[in-house]
């Protein structure tokens, strides 16, 4: 019965993902002709038909399928391990850090240096970023942590809360040291950008995304009872503390890696995850495989909404994704209240 | 069968439990007594193995507890929390197939073995009919009998029970005591019931474990144990304690508080 309905609404989700993964590189405010794109007759660099699908669109497709299907996934397991539906992947203070991190380099470092591969003021943003997300996880742990106890999930939010709060602080001074210019692109940075121009910051992300997977795959049964109670849960047959370390660990390196690809992107986290609650239950078995479908889904039609909406300009998703989500998000506090 | 040999744990500074020694013996369904702060909860946590002493060992049958993983103590103990608030709506057979979880691997769904166990823990406490309404729009005592199928899901030899009555009004109390007596009985689970309530521990308990200040002042027999100078000493209470022919158990009438 449980397998047979998994895998129904895997399928659904399934073709749902994919086909806005393959409609929405076709959608924007040029018009492109598919067989011209794909005519590998023409030098690439004379068909604009293929520039625009394979640098400008499916980049960004697929950053949207990524980020959306991560932060979904980091939402639904901070959710149970919080045993908060309120909470999002950036409740923890993963995003702040992340932003102090890319802050800190859009502020501070000449955008003309060169390391490596690595343009300062271009590729560092996401190194920056993505390290001071684990800068804060790894603080968040340390101090909820009980040597010989599972953590308090109480301390933890406390913890994220005041990390956040800190991090916010520290954003705003190095904003107040900032020109203008530095701080349009601060500002435009932490609206959310799914342009990442190319393959190659998606490659880059993957070994974190799928490391990430790898543990939230091992994760859904326990989530459920983590989700009704710590000692429930350990009696149950539960190893708390580590399910805990594993759900922690795993929803902030999704978050980290989500949030060094394309900035902090709101309320995906939180939106989906109840939406799929919605629609097919509350078994986290489904929830969170459905949530990861659903997720890349809904941010890739974000995505073009954010490009059609005001063609041809574009809004940016972080924005599109808001407004949608805020009213979403009230109205969810609403009903539970 | 479950014992705890000179047992001590603190949540910070001092003990909460000091040196407690106390034993379950097969079959038997144990009340544990005592005023609030006692340590029962601790020791019920104890004797679980969701906590580890911090002197002293906890034994099953000849096993330390520490020695045993969680899964292999969830298929040997199950627990029933005082009250349990799930963090998302969870169907009444989601809550009872939760029991199942020491038994399936980590990517595992449950079979139709796991299905025909849930209900028949849902028959055994009489909430069959419950089966896809949501756990957080059930009444308090319908919440505690599906807790109880629950536990039963894990088809454990042992069941601790923390409080299962506390919030419960008279016709639930005696229902959930009527349910824990006839699952003893029939169903050889051997149990151990903490509560404040003297007259239910009075009516289902074949034996008592009495605590006060983290310390067991007394175990054996209910008959033995339940007296009007065990109550004057766990809770500074005058009580008459005296055989009720036609309910066939102790029943306990407090008169006064003594200082």
């Amino acid at each position: 019965m449980i397998r047979t309905r998994l895998a129904a609404i895997l399928i659904g989700y399934g073709t749902l993902a994919v086909g806005a993964c393959l409609l929405a590189p076709l959608v924007g405010s040029t018009h492109i002709n598919l067989a011209r794109a794909f005519d590998r007759s023409i030098p690439f660099a004379d068909n604009v038909d293929a520039q625009i699908f394979f640098v400008a669109r499916m980049p960004r497709v697929l950053t949207a399928a990524v980020v959306g299907g991560t932060l979904a996934a980091a939402g639904v397991v901070m959710q149970a391990l919080l045993r908060n539906p309120l909470a999002t992947p950036f409740t923890l203070g993963v995003s702040a850090g992340a932003a102090l991190g890319a802050i800190l380099v859009i502020t501070f470092v000449q955008a003309d240096l060169k390391i490596g591969l690595y343009s300062i003021g271009g590729g560092a943003i996401p190194l920056a970023s993505l390290g001071g997300a684990l800068v804060a996880s790894l603080v968040v742990y340390a101090l909820a942590r009980r040597p010989g106890r599972t953590m308090s999930t109480t301390v933890l939010l406390l913890a994220g809360v005041t990390l956040n709060a800190f991090f916010s602080a520290l954003i705003l001074f190095v904003q107040y040291s900032a020109d203008f210019t530095q701080t349009y692109r601060t500002v435009r940075w932490l609206m959310g950008d799914l342009d990442v121009g190319s393959f190659t910051p998606i490659v880059a992300s993957l070994p974190l995304v799928l490391a990430a997977f790898g543990m939230f795959a091992v994760l859904p049964r326990s989530l459920n009872l983590l989700s009704v109670g710590n000692d429930i849960a350990a009696t149950r047959g539960v190893d708390v503390g580590r399910t805990q370390r594993l759900a922690f660990f795993s929803a902030s390196l999704a978050t980290s890696a989500a949030v060094s690809l394309a900035g902090p992107i709101g309320f995906v986290g939180i939106v989906v995850p109840h939406l799929v609650r919605l629609m097919v239950g509350v078994d986290h078995r489904v929830v969170l495989p459905a949530s990861v479908l659903f997720g890349a889904a809904f941010l890739i039609g974000c995505d073009v909404v954010a490009r059609m909406v005001l063609a041809p300009v574009e809004v940016p998703v972080g924005v599109v994704t808001a407004i949608l989500g805020g009213p979403f998000f009230l109205w969810l506090l609403v009903r539970k209240s | 069968m479950l014992r705890a040999e000179d047992v001590s744990f603190g949540y910070g500074n001092g003990f909460t439990l000091l040196d407690a020694t106390a034993a379950v013996d097969p079959g038997s369904l144990t009340g544990l007594l005592g005023p609030n702060g006692c340590g029962k909860t601790t020791l019920l946590k104890l004797l679980s193995g969701v906590l580890r002493p911090q002197q002293g060992r906890v034994f099953l049958g000849e096993r330390p507890l520490e020695t045993m993983t969680r899964r292999e103590l969830a298929r040997r103990i199950a627990v029933v929390p005082q009250e349990t608030h799930p963090a998302f709506e969870y169907s009444v057979l989601d809550m009872v197939l939760m029991g199942r979880h020491p038994y399936l691997g980590p990517f595992q769904l449950e079979g139709p073995v796991d299905l025909e166990i849930a209900s028949a823990s849902l028959a055994a406490t009489g909430t069959a009919q419950l089966t896809s309404r949501n756990y957080m729009t059930l009444s308090g005592g319908e919440k505690q009998r599906v807790i109880i199928a629950s536990a039963l899901a894990q088809a454990t030899e042992l069941l601790l029970l923390d409080e299962p009555t506390a919030s419960l009004d008279l016709g639930y109390q005696l229902e959930i005591a009527t349910l824990l007596s006839r699952l003893n009985r029939e169903r050889r689970v051997t149990m151990v019931l903490a509560t404040h309530d003297l007259n239910l521990a009075a009516s289902v308990c074949d034996r008592l474990i009495v605590m006060r200040n983290g310390r067991v002042l007394a175990q054996g027999a209910t008959r033995q144990v339940l007296t009007s100078e065990t109550v004057r000493q766990l809770y500074d209470v005058d009580a008459d304690v005296t055989f009720h022919e036609r309910a066939g158990h102790l029943t306990i009438v407090p008169l006064q508080r003594v200082r």
